[in-house]
């Protein structure tokens, strides 16, 4: 790791004044903001992150999760995982987002994580992880992609492009896809809301820029609309180990029924994928094959087919096909089935 | 910093007033020795990058002086007792516990948050101390498994571990104690899986997970949070 200055930012205001002077805030940037540590750092001893200077915001008053007037839920960007997973409003009002954060991890990294951090949070993949490797499109523009002629089964199906596969890894993005989270940045040239939808970018041929942050960006608060009334929820998640290990493939999906006989007609529902895509991805091709049908199995599996249809598998993970069509049935099956 | 003058000054582990831990009678230990091979005889190996330019300071002296070029101030309170020390901003609180303090209880696996060796209290909250900067930590309370217990004084999960035998090789012991210590305040249901599940950050390699769930289990049982 080189050394870099640290710095202690003592508002957010400062905190995003101190970071504009940063060429990007994508990859390279050469100022970052550390939270929690637990991505950053990792890439800094990897030395596929090298900031020159780094801005300390753990000082800032960012970790509190509030109920507003409206029926939203302000979560606050330092707000750590653990917490967000058993605040009362999150288990009561948007389980899948705890069960999605409770799946992540281990407990000591849910400790330091952010639920700003956790948005920003860099793939797992190992060409962009190992330096070694002199072709990666994401950490060295136009220098190719090791990962699509590689070992490829932990790579995306969904949003790739032919310079990156990359699979974004959070869980916790994906319930906040689900759930139509929106993001309060605090820039260098003010404030502004950013919906989970338009946040992240596709690779297409700059794979380096994963998301709509320019320096000085800092992002302040997540947002979480109110509940749907009545709906019922679910995060699967299918891995290697039962525990402790990134997403093959993962589903958070929200149901709402009419209450009619035989489960009802869904009147709602909110299909989101994480594990196959190169960014957290809604499904709303899933999500158009449910709403108006019959809440049963050859619906969920239409919806499945629905998500995966536009899916390019790679050499090593044709088989995440199926398995993220099984992951939506059983994830609808398991939430509509809930009293 | 003012109470810091006298107590708070970082000695040398020899003559650390407040040392208590058994010493063998000829003044040599394991790490003493390895320490000594490693300062005069291995010096053309490439050494870590804390060890030549972090530098423990006496508080006083800080005071008067700045920190050695590329090093910062640090003040850390670790087990109840403040230390001041001058550190580059790259020193994991990991490498300072071991390097700069000789808190060598806490141990360093894999460095990169997957093994739990490293694994430390922060405000009673277990972290893994290998993925946060030294410099992030002004002002916390840090917990190490030296602060947990001590021979002749064991937390009662220590002295679990020992019981069932909760271990083989010891390295990932010190990390898996303070997971366990901490599991005992986090919302954990009852069952042997819930306790699967709370220690899956602390991989045992010689694989005495059965026998460190019965450990955790029994101090549970013994006044532990069972919601």
């Amino acid at each position: 790791m080189i050394d870099f200055q640290i710095v202690t930012a003592e508002s957010p205001s400062q905190a995003a004044q101190l970071a504009s002077g940063s060429q990007t805030a994508q990859q390279g940037a050469d100022i970052r903001f550390v939270a929690g540590g637990t991505t950053l750092i990792d890439l800094m001893k990897l030395d596929v992150e090298a900031p020159k200077k780094v801005i300390d915001i753990n000082r800032l008053d960012l970790a509190k999760v509030e109920k507003q007037p409206d029926g939203t839920l302000r979560v606050g960007a330092l707000v750590r995982n653990a917490d967000l997973a058993h605040d009362p409003n999150v288990v009561r009002d948007y389980p899948v987002l705890s069960q999605a954060l409770l799946s992540g991890a281990s407990a000591q990294l849910r400790n330091m994580a952010t639920t700003g951090g956790n948005l920003l949070q860099r793939t797992r993949c190992m060409y962009f992880r190992d330096l070694a490797f002199t072709d990666c499109n994401k950490r060295i523009p136009g220098s190719g992609c090791a990962a699509m002629g590689g070992l490829n089964r932990t790579h995306a199906i969904l949003g790739t492009s032919d310079h990156c596969i990359a699979t974004h890894p959070s869980d916790m993005a994906v319930a906040m896809m689900a759930l139509e989270a929106v993001v309060h940045v605090n820039g260098a040239s003010g404030e502004r809301d950013i919906p989970l939808a338009d946040f992240y970018l596709l690779p297409g041929t700059t794979p380096q820029n994963e998301n709509v942050l320019k320096p000085g960006d800092l992002i302040t608060y997540v947002t979480l609309p109110a509940p749907i009334p009545n709906a019922k929820s679910h995060y699967l998640k299918l891995r290697d180990r039962a525990s402790y290990e990134f997403a093959l493939a993962s589903a958070a999906v929200i149901v709402a029924t009419d209450g009619g006989p035989s489960g009802g007609k869904i009147t709602h529902s909110r299909v989101a994928l994480g594990g196959v895509a190169t960014r957290p991805w809604r499904s709303h091709e899933a999500e158009r094959a449910l709403d108006g049908k019959p809440a049963n199995e050859a619906h969920f599996r239409a919806a499945a087919e629905a998500a995966l249809r536009d899916a390019k598998p790679q050499s090593g993970n044709k088989y995440k096909i199926e398995l993220a069509k099984r992951c939506i049935v059983r994830a609808l099956t398991t939430a509509t089935a809930q009293a | 910093m003012s109470e810091s003058k006298s107590s708070n000054t970082v000695l040398p582990p020899e003559i650390s007033a407040n040392d208590d831990t058994p010493k063998p009678k000829n003044g040599f230990t394991r790490r003493t020795i390895l320490s000594g091979i490693g300062a005069a005889g291995i010096a053309v190996t490439a050494s870590p990058v804390f060890a030549a330019t972090s530098v423990i300071v006496d508080t006083e002296l800080v005071e008067q002086s700045a920190p050695p070029a590329g090093t910062i101030l640090v003040s850390l309170t670790i087990n109840g007792k403040t230390h001041a020390l001058n550190i580059e901003p790259r020193v994991t609180l990991l490498d300072c516990l071991r390097e700069n303090l000789d808190l060598t209880g806490t141990k360093k696996g894999c460095d990169h948050g997957q093994c739990g060796a490293c694994t430390v209290h922060i405000n009673g909250r277990r972290v893994n101390s290998c993925l946060t900067f030294a410099a992030m930590h002004r002002g916390d309370e840090i917990t190490t498994i030296e602060g947990i217990g001590q021979p002749g004084n064991l937390h009662a999960m220590q002295a679990a571990f020992i019981e069932h035998d909760g271990f083989q090789c010891w390295y990932c012991t010190s990390g898996q104690i303070m997971s366990a210590v901490a599991l005992l305040k986090e919302p954990w249901g009852p069952e042997d899986k819930d306790v699967k599940e709370a220690m899956a950050g602390n991989i045992c390699r010689c694989g005495a997970y059965p026998n460190i769930i019965a450990a955790v289990q029994q101090v549970r049982g013994n006044g532990g949070s069972k919601a």
